[in-house]
């Protein structure tokens, strides 16, 4: 004979370690099993699309780093990428060299602390975290020598990076590009063998790729179900299409690939630091463009991969200085969209690792 | 010239659309296709399973205020061709702007098509939860309309002019002094770091 039984609601957060940020789940739990889950987000808005309206392309680029506060310098490259579209901006090379040094300094920094949150939320309460927080760290003091700001960069420019780096960023830049293959290994001792971590992460949070593509998710949540989507193979933008790098994907879709591709991302990344270093030419850091900038009438639809997958900005000019709308497409609300389906039917803890998994950060869902 | 690198000719895919579904393809411009919005659903469906387009993914949805009308914006992705098609679909009425949601096509769209309600109150129909995702549910308005609350007659919202712009002759920038010369960033005399007193 079974023991009926009932329903009840749990709600979780919007304060809670688990949710990564001011981000609130109500789950209907049936025992251990989640029936239904509602996320209710918006703690954090701060209606960056309708202030953006209001402000020039220049202006709007610090909400680029406040939208995604743990990658900020993909999201200024994002919006400088598709407002040098949209106005015809040419960039100087080493200005594209630059940029991807950064953005993939920044990748590594924002993996880091995916990977690191995500094993705290299988158990492993705060050891590997710190660990990865080591590198994340060195990472934040090169970003604080070039720009002054260790989260908020606001490094970007229209037609090139703000600043030169320097003297003695570029010595510190290569101890830190020798010394990450031999962290990462680490890490991969330390995490991929462990066999609690494997039991709380293999066949989790399992996405088909079918469901992954249908579902408009991108970035490492895509890639972890081996679809192999990466837009600086597919659209190269800077100078990615001179970088020899791999796109590592996940053969099972569940929250095991999801952790590995991240941390096969991150060597690439070093790969790609390494051929920037090598191969940065000479030459001035930003071109010159009129103060007063006022693209033509028109649109674009700017994108870059960011450390959570295709970071777009859909800008509508109407020949004014500021744009006449301006769209984050941001990954982390729309990786989301399979919340429901992942978490119905699973438990608890499992949900929550499936959660961190597909790596969220608040301040982009809610913008 | 198409705006993306792959994005394909609006007018190829407007072609074949009224090929395969006479009439549905109003507009279309080198990068944009136009759809009737009555007939989205089956737009998206035709596309998303035709072998020529392969729009496997929901890419990019949001809305745009032009005054007089709404447009919807589907980015549609295609994996295996590596292009990209941009849909568009106008809504005229204001007061209760409602398009065909394209969840029954692409999961996807649930979050982007919740946003889109809550900021630009388009109503989706067919949506299975459509209900505000940022705002509460008694907050006044959609925010990202240009005619929001606080704008009175006759004025937009949006920067009309730069913030040190000369009214009278709106091509001369004021304050040209003021403008730091490309590589002359060092430290001002006297500067601590700290403001002083």
């Amino acid at each position: 004979m079974t023991t009926p039984t009932e329903p009840y609601v749990l709600n979780i957060g919007p304060q809670h370690p688990s949710t990564h940020g001011v981000f609130r789940i109500r789950v209907v739990m049936d025992g251990e099993r989640i029936q239904d889950i509602d996320m209710i987000v918006g703690y954090l808005h701060r209606s960056m699309e309708k202030l953006a309206e209001e402000r020039t392309y220049t202006q709007n680029i610090p909400f680029t780093d406040r939208a995604d506060y743990l990658a900020a310098m993909s999201g200024n490259l994002g919006l400088c990428l598709a407002a040098e579209r949209l106005a015809r901006v040419e960039v100087p090379e080493r200005a594209s060299y630059l940029r991807v040094i950064f953005a993939e300094l920044q990748r590594i920094a924002s993996h880091a602390m995916a990977n690191g949150t995500l094993v705290s939320d299988a158990g492993a309460w705060q050891t590997p975290l710190l660990y990865m927080f080591r590198e994340r760290e060195k990472i934040l003091d090169l970003f604080e020598m070039t720009c002054g700001a260790r989260l908020t960069t606001n490094y970007m420019r229209i037609g090139g990076v703000a600043f030169e780096p320097p003297p003695e960023f570029w010595p510190a830049l290569l101890e830190l590009v020798d010394e990450l293959p031999e962290r990462i290994s680490e890490y991969e001792e330390l995490l991929t063998q462990n066999e609690i971590f494997i039991a709380r992460t293999r066949d989790i949070g399992v996405i088909s790729p079918e469901d992954a593509i249908n579902g408009s998710l991108v970035g490492p949540a895509l890639r972890g179900s081996g679809v192999p989507w990466d837009l600086r193979k597919a659209e190269p933008y800077c100078i990615y299409d001179r970088m020899e790098f791999d796109v590592p994907i996940g053969r099972n879709g569940d929250v095991y690939d999801r952790f590995m591709v991240r941390l096969a991302e991150t060597r690439e990344s070093v790969k790609i630091i390494r051929q920037a270093v090598e191969n940065i030419p000479d030459g001035s850091h930003k071109t010159d463009i009129p103060l007063a900038l006022r693209p033509a009438p028109g649109e674009v639809y700017g994108r870059v991969e960011g450390p959570r997958g295709e970071l777009g900005f859909y800008l509508v000019s109407d020949g004014g200085p500021a744009p006449y709308r301006f769209h984050i497409r941001a990954p982390s609300l729309i990786n989301l969209s399979l919340l429901r389906e992942l978490a119905r039917g699973a438990s608890l803890s499992d949900a929550v690792v499936t959660l961190g998994s597909i790596d969220i950060v608040v301040g982009e869902i809610d913008r | 010239m198409p705006s993306g690198p792959t994005q394909i000719d609006g007018g190829r895919v407007a072609n074949a659309l009224n090929r395969a579904l006479p009439g549905i393809a109003t507009t279309s411009t080198e990068e944009w296709v136009e759809v009737e919005s009555s007939r989205l659903e089956e737009a998206l469906r035709w596309l998303h399973d035709s072998e020529q387009f392969d729009a496997a993914q929901l890419s990019n949805l949001c809305a745009v205020d032009y005054h007089d009308h709404f447009t919807v914006v589907y980015h549609l992705q295609s994996f295996d061709l590596n292009q990209q098609i941009v849909l568009k679909v106008r809504v005229v009425d204001r007061d209760t702007p409602t398009v065909p949601s394209s969840y029954p096509v692409y999961k996807g769209a649930l979050l982007q098509e919740r946003e889109v309600f809550d900021l630009m109150g388009i109503h989706f129909e067919g949506h299975p939860d459509l209900r505000r995702l940022f705002l509460w549910d008694s907050f006044p308005g959609h925010p990202l309309r240009k005619d929001f609350l606080g704008i009175g007659e006759g004025l937009t919202s949006g920067l009309q002019r730069f913030p040190f712009e000369n009214k009278e002759q709106p091509d001369r920038l004021l304050n040209r002094e003021n403008i730091v010369e490309q590589g002359s960033q060092e430290t001002p005399e006297g500067w601590s770091g700290v403001a002083s007193t």
